[in-house]
């Protein structure tokens, strides 16, 4: 079995650009959704932590939030729902995202020591800014979890350096200032944001928020080091339930192809 | 805790920080755009141009100072202390949420943004920030629940006339922390243009600070009040908490005056024992919700569950973070009242003084009635009056069985 930061960065080490999928946990069969992402092709899984108050996401993984909650997950389920995981899959790095106060309700040195315990390699904390990075931050690098930051278009060069002191296993850049699920920001866009941030940083930069299709990951992965897809798998949940893993192993195949065909562009 | 252990006046930290509350807990797309307006702030406060603008607005627009009233029929039916009111509620659109909409609109305006956001619940707020905004000509999209919508019709109505946008929230539960919730969608997907007007002493810093510098004038007038008609500071201040913005514009500028005691009021709805109340303080926990590090209602997960008061305006799972630094300090006691009692003390205010109160206040006014009591005649208490009762009559009709 490798050791935690070793599959993260396996996975960005590859000849290709990573393909990230997300789905939230415990909305339906998540044990069988998450199989099909790593049999379609995915490099890193997001395994999204269920919150009553999802303020960055859009309908889509507003809906899976309320039904996963509706349906009784609790953290317990989510980090079961992640050990179960780890034992199934020992190499694909697991990444778990979500909202601050379901992570620090138990201390965060709970939640760290939890989420290793459960074989995640990365922790995405929506709302703790690096300006609030002593409520998590301290206590994942403590047990060699990889806190994950975002940067946006809004981050700009003099705060670049802040977003990227402490982070590790690979940046999230934001394509648009907005909401997940929505419109796909301009690819001249993310190309300058993307270079401007791989200036500054070794760390592998994932483009995400708006990606929904082969042909819009394919255009991304010529100029990123992952693409990360969430919405439109998660809709698949939505729409499918129990049928669902036909049709994430399906999408997940096309946009692996479409991702996995770039090279990379710069290594 | 404070660097200077002589004062409660010196929060928040130079990082947004009441204690351990407080904070800037947002996404980082809008993180540039809460330290621009902490930028702004501190540009405004050092521009006596600004404060000249908001004293010439809060005299000629909303109808300050607001008086000082001695209640001296409810004093008497009370048998204690000496009770007076703040009159806010006769502020122009009837509570003192205009005094912190003034200010926000006079920075929106100061960072050259041109449309305004805002959540509400009852409708006070939203009603407030859609007046400033059809004063200063700023389009205006309201965030407001859609039971809230529902229940509220008059304020809806009063919304749009001002000419606000109002977008029913369907999301989540559809209440005020999922109107919250939207507007915060709306301005992270709108940062070049858009201000947040957030209507509460709450969310990411420096917001919990400037609504209470704003709703300080409360607390201001009312020392100086005070001062002028018995020459003397009051022995205990009492205010409603939802959010807590009132309460703080009142208590602020008294924190360092060690013989005014402080009280705080939550709604304690159909009481504390069990789920169906509004006390985040008396019946939360600390946690991270929509910015800032304060009490919350939430189960052992932390997932944020739903108020409850019979007044909407204390409908909220959360407080301002400067309210949970005052609670683990003990410099503010906090206490809570039932939506029962609430309704009885909404009824003695009508029938002693000629005053209808909003719910809100209606929880102020019970607790003084507990405490008048106990203090001796010679003793002076100090409420805020925050809001008129005229939006809340349906309320008290159903409740009271009467058919309108």
């Amino acid at each position: 079995m490798k050791t935690m930061s070793d599959r993260l960065s396996n996975a960005f080490s590859k000849p290709h650009p990573a393909l990230v999928c997300f789905i939230t946990a415990g909305d339906g069969d998540t044990s069988a959704y998450l199989d099909a992402l790593v049999e379609g092709g995915a490099d890193v899984i997001e395994l999204g932590m269920p919150f009553t108050d999802p303020m960055a996401d859009g309908p889509a993984i507003q809906n899976a939030n309320l039904r996963s909650l509706g349906a009784g997950t609790t953290t317990a389920d989510v980090l079961r729902i992640a050990r179960k995981f780890r034992e199934r899959h020992p190499d694909v790095p697991l990444v778990l995202m979500g909202y601050a106060n379901p992570m620090i309700r138990r201390g965060p040195d709970w939640f760290a020591k939890a989420a290793k315990e459960a074989g995640a390699d990365g922790v995405i904390c929506v709302d703790i800014p690096p300006e609030e990075d002593d409520a998590l931050g301290p206590h994942l690098r403590e047990v060699g979890i990889s806190p994950i930051r975002l940067a946006t278009p809004t981050t700009d060069a003099k705060r670049l350096p802040q977003v990227l002191e402490g982070s590790s296993g690979f940046l999230y850049y934001v394509a648009v200032a907005g909401i997940t699920g929505m419109q796909q920001a301009a690819i001249e866009s993310i190309e300058a944001n993307v270079s401007r941030i791989k200036q500054s940083t070794d760390i592998p930069v994932a483009v995400g928020f708006g990606v929904r299709t082969p042909e819009q990951a394919a255009e991304i992965a010529q100029v990123a080091d992952g693409v990360v897809v969430g919405s439109a798998l998660v809709e698949l949940v939505g729409e499918h339930g129990e049928n669902a893993p036909e049709k994430l192993r399906e999408l997940t195949a096309s946009l692996a192809k479409a991702v996995h065909s770039a090279a990379r562009a710069s290594a | 805790m404070a660097s200077n252990p002589n004062t409660y006046r010196n929060q928040p930290d130079e990082r947004g920080h009441f204690g351990d509350y407080g904070g800037r807990y947002v996404a980082e797309t809008l993180m540039p755009l809460v330290l621009d307006l902490e930028r702004e702030y501190r540009a405004a406060q050092a521009d006596p141009a600004f404060q000249a603008e908001f004293d010439d607005l809060l005299e000629h627009y909303v109808g300050r100072p607001s008086p000082l009233y001695f209640a001296e029929r409810l004093t008497e039916a009370l048998g204690g202390a000496q009770v007076w009111f703040k009159r806010d509620e006769l502020n122009h659109t009837g509570a003192h949420k205009i005094n912190n909409c003034i200010g926000q609109i006079l920075l929106a305006i100061r960072m050259g943004k041109t449309r305004i956001i805002a959540e509400t619940g009852a409708g006070q707020h939203g009603v407030a920030t859609a007046t400033v905004c059809a004063r200063f000509g700023l389009p205006c999209v309201i965030y407001m629940g859609a039971e809230d919508v529902r229940r509220q019709s008059p304020n809806v109505f009063r919304m749009k006339l001002l000419g606000a946008e109002v977008v029913p929230v369907t999301s989540g539960r559809g209440t005020l922390k999922d109107a919250m919730n939207e507007g915060l969608r709306d301005w992270v997907a709108n940062v070049h243009d858009t201000f947040y007007i957030i209507g509460t002493a709450a969310g990411p810093h420096p917001y919990p600070e400037l609504v209470r510098d704003f709703q300080s004038v409360i607390g201001k007038e009312a020392r100086a009040q005070l001062q002028d008609r018995i020459g003397r500071l009051p022995d205990l201040l009492v205010a409603a908490i939802g959010g807590g913005s009132n309460a703080l514009g009142l208590f602020h500028p008294f924190l360092d005056d060690p013989d005014v005691k402080m009280l705080g009021v939550e709604a304690a709805g159909h009481g504390l024992d069990g789920d169906e109340h509004a006390a985040s303080l008396l019946g939360g926990f600390p946690g991270v919700l929509h910015g800032n590090k304060t009490y919350l209602l939430q189960d052992d997960d932390g997932q944020i569950t739903e108020g409850h008061s019979i007044s909407a305006g204390l409908d909220y799972p959360g407080i301002g973070p400067e309210h949970a630094w005052l609670k683990d300090t003990g410099r503010v006691e906090y206490t809570a009242i039932t939506d029962e009692e609430a309704l009885d003390a909404f009824q003695l205010l009508c029938r002693t003084e000629g005053i209808i109160p909003a719910l809100e206040p209606s929880h102020a006014i019970a607790a003084v009635a507990k405490r008048a009591k106990e203090m001796p005649k010679d003793s002076v208490i100090l409420a805020n009056l925050c809001g008129r009762g005229d939006k809340d009559i349906f309320t008290v009709a159903e409740r009271l069985g009467v058919q309108m």
